[in-house]
């Protein structure tokens, strides 16, 4: 058994497009990347990065300019190879005229599933997606949210080993989320590969053992969300509770929402500050590190991008 | 094969649902307008009249149905984005497709047999009785069914490359062509420059001919239709469904979803 569950090589999409499709435009720059067996890989870029664009050349919905990719080992062309997948498509819609149970009924036909097998694993799906109740509705009456819920039961309807999802988490309520969460790392405890892409952070940096950021078509950093940014700490943030009126220095430095402070300082002046502020009759109320995270990484790499992309239009002018 | 067979399960539930059957309602109005109407007026051709009446009506309804819907089989699909989970299963873009075909043409099946059969029944109104003559309506019927799989075959081919209003022209287009056919073929090729007559020679077996299979004018007077017709109408549609079936699944299969 190889040791990744994707094996990207290369991969780039161009769409030609203008008069006669003469101009070419790069939605995925040779990508060059792995997903290593049993992990939950995270896929995050901002809108228009080449997220789904990846998905859905590993899906075969649309075909690559150049280069490949292997899921399990075997090329991507290999449509047995599919039993073993589960997708969800990015805003999924499915047919209006049925409801969700037959839905995925006629999914779960092309899976090899006794008949018997398939009437319960449609009802337990449908329970783990919290749509139990609402499962004799047609899918033209489903809410948003409902077809995500939806979507991601059929992705994982046959108990595929590789699941990848395109936003999983887009248009769900924040319950939703929790349950998409809990069904990622269920997923993961039962030794699959999970691959998502997403726009937001903190659910990378919960989920996923490593992530992976594209922006403008390339890949930007893969590794831990931890490892990709500098997590040395960046000082000391003191959250304080202070009645009355009182003349300490530090108070001129601190943002204050109603009797609340909150105070940043260097991590070799905390015990000082303190001090301090007890003096002047502050009650502390917490204090915490303030670290680098995944966000700031994220958007330096995007701000870098846009001043590139700026200074780009300014030479050519 | 297994996996086109589910496809088209699905595609004649979406049909039946989507109300297509509705037509049989409008079809046994007609017929049954038809019936009232030629019982009062004619003497000896109520059968002439209601034949020809009755055929014309599952051929026209059985068209609309080909042409609009064969077209919308893929196409919707696509617009609405309901193929992105169904091409990530274990099925094949020749597999979907040709399930798709299928269940059209089963849903067509159906509703032809259903107008077939109340067309026996009015036919039994008028003339009280019925002859072992009477079934050539039936291979009329029949002919019917062959020409609308091959419709269907030909709009699901343009809707595969082209936007769904200009599959429908294409579509419509070949249709009356190809119900000219003949006159294509017996055009004074001596008189062409030789190009041209093989141009025009070519063109003529190239385009479907849907003129074969009417054989309205024989049902109408009770006529038999010869075997051999009904085994080269098989044949040629049969073939003909497969070549455009394979062209549609050639372009399909390197389609890039949008
Ligand atoms: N059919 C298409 N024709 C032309 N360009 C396309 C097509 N599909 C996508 N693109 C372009 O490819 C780029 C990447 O798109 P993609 O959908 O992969 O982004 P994404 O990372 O998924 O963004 P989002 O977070 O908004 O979903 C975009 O600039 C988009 O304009
Ligand atoms: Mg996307």
């Amino acid at each position: 058994m190889p040791s990744s569950a994707i094996e990207i090589e290369n991969l780039t999409k161009e769409y030609p497009f203008g008069f006669l499709h003469l101009k070419k435009k790069t939605s995925l720059e040779g990508l060059n990347m792995q997903v290593e067996t049993g992990e939950v890989f995270g896929f995050i870029g901002p809108n228009g990065a080449g997220k789904s664009t990846t998905i859905k050349l590993l899906m075969r919905l649309i075909f690559p300019t150049a280069g490949s990719a292997r899921i399990l080992g075997k090329p991507i062309s290999d449509v047995e190879m599919h039993r073993e997948i589960g997708y969800l498509p990015e805003q999924p819609y499915f047919y209006d005229h049925l409801t969700a149970a037959e839905m995925l009924g006629y999914f779960a036909r092309f899976q090899d599933l006794a008949a018997a097998d398939r009437k319960d694993r449609v009802q337990r799906m449908l329970k783990k997606v919290g749509l139990d109740t609402a499962h004799k509705i047609q899918l033209r009456k489903y809410s948003k949210g409902m077809l995500q819920r939806v979507g991601l039961a059929q992705a994982i309807l046959h108990d595929p080993k590789v699941v990848i999802l395109d936003e999983p988490m887009s248009g769900l309520d924040p319950l939703g989320r929790r349950e998409v969460r809990d069904i990622i790392l269920e997923l993961k405890r039962d030794g699959k590969t999970v691959m998502f892409s997403t726009h937001i952070l903190s659910d990378a940096e919960m989920l996923c053992d490593r992530v992976g950021v594209i922006v403008g078509g390339r890949l930007r950093g893969v590794g831990a969300p931890g490892t990709l940014v500098d997590m040395k700490t960046q000082g000391m943030e003191i959250l304080f509770e202070l009645r009355g009126a009182s003349n300490a220095p530090l108070l001129s430095k601190a943002t204050r929402t109603g009797a609340c402070y909150r105070l940043h300082v260097a991590e070799e002046e905390l015990y000082a500050a303190i001090e301090q502020l007890r003096g002047a009759g502050a009650r502390i109320l917490s204090v915490s590190q303030v670290k680098a995270t995944l966000e700031e990484f994220f958007l330096n790499l995007v701000g870098a991008d846009r001043a590139q992309a700026s200074a780009v239009e300014v030479s050519g002018k | 094969m297994r996996r086109a067979g589910v496809v088209a399960l699905n595609t004649f539930r979406e049909a039946v649902r989507d109300r297509v059957l509705y037509s049989l309602v409008f079809f046994a109005l007609l017929m049954m307008a038809a019936a009232v109407a030629v019982g009062q007026v004619s003497i000896g051709i109520e059968q002439t009249v209601i034949v020809s009446l009755g055929l014309s009506a599952i051929s026209v309804i059985g068209v609309l149905i080909s042409v609009f819907i064969g077209v919308a089989l893929v196409s919707k699909e696509m617009d609405k984005r309901t193929l992105y989970a169904l091409l990530a299963k274990p099925v094949r873009r020749w597999e979907f497709l040709l399930g798709k075909f299928g269940g059209l043409v089963l849903t067509l099946a159906v509703n032809t047999a259903a107008m077939a059969l109340g067309l026996l029944l009015v036919m039994l109104y008028v003339k009280h009785s019925l002859e072992r003559s009477d079934a050539v309506v039936l291979v009329a019927v029949y002919f019917i069914l062959l020409k609308l799989a091959l419709i269907v075959a030909l709009a699901l081919l343009f809707s595969c490359f082209t936007t769904p209003l200009l599959a429908i022209l294409f579509t419509v287009g070949l249709y009356i062509v190809g119900l000219y056919v003949q006159e294509l073929r017996d055009l004074p090729v001596e008189v062409m420059s030789p190009a041209m007559a093989a141009f025009t020679k070519w063109l003529s077996r190239l385009l479907p001919n849907f003129e074969n299979f009417n054989v309205m004018a024989m049902a109408a007077h009770g006529r038999a239709v010869p075997g051999a017709l009904i085994l080269q109408n098989t044949l040629y549609a049969v073939v003909y469904c497969t070549i455009v079936l394979t062209a549609a699944a050639v372009v399909f299969s390197r389609r890039n979803l949008k």
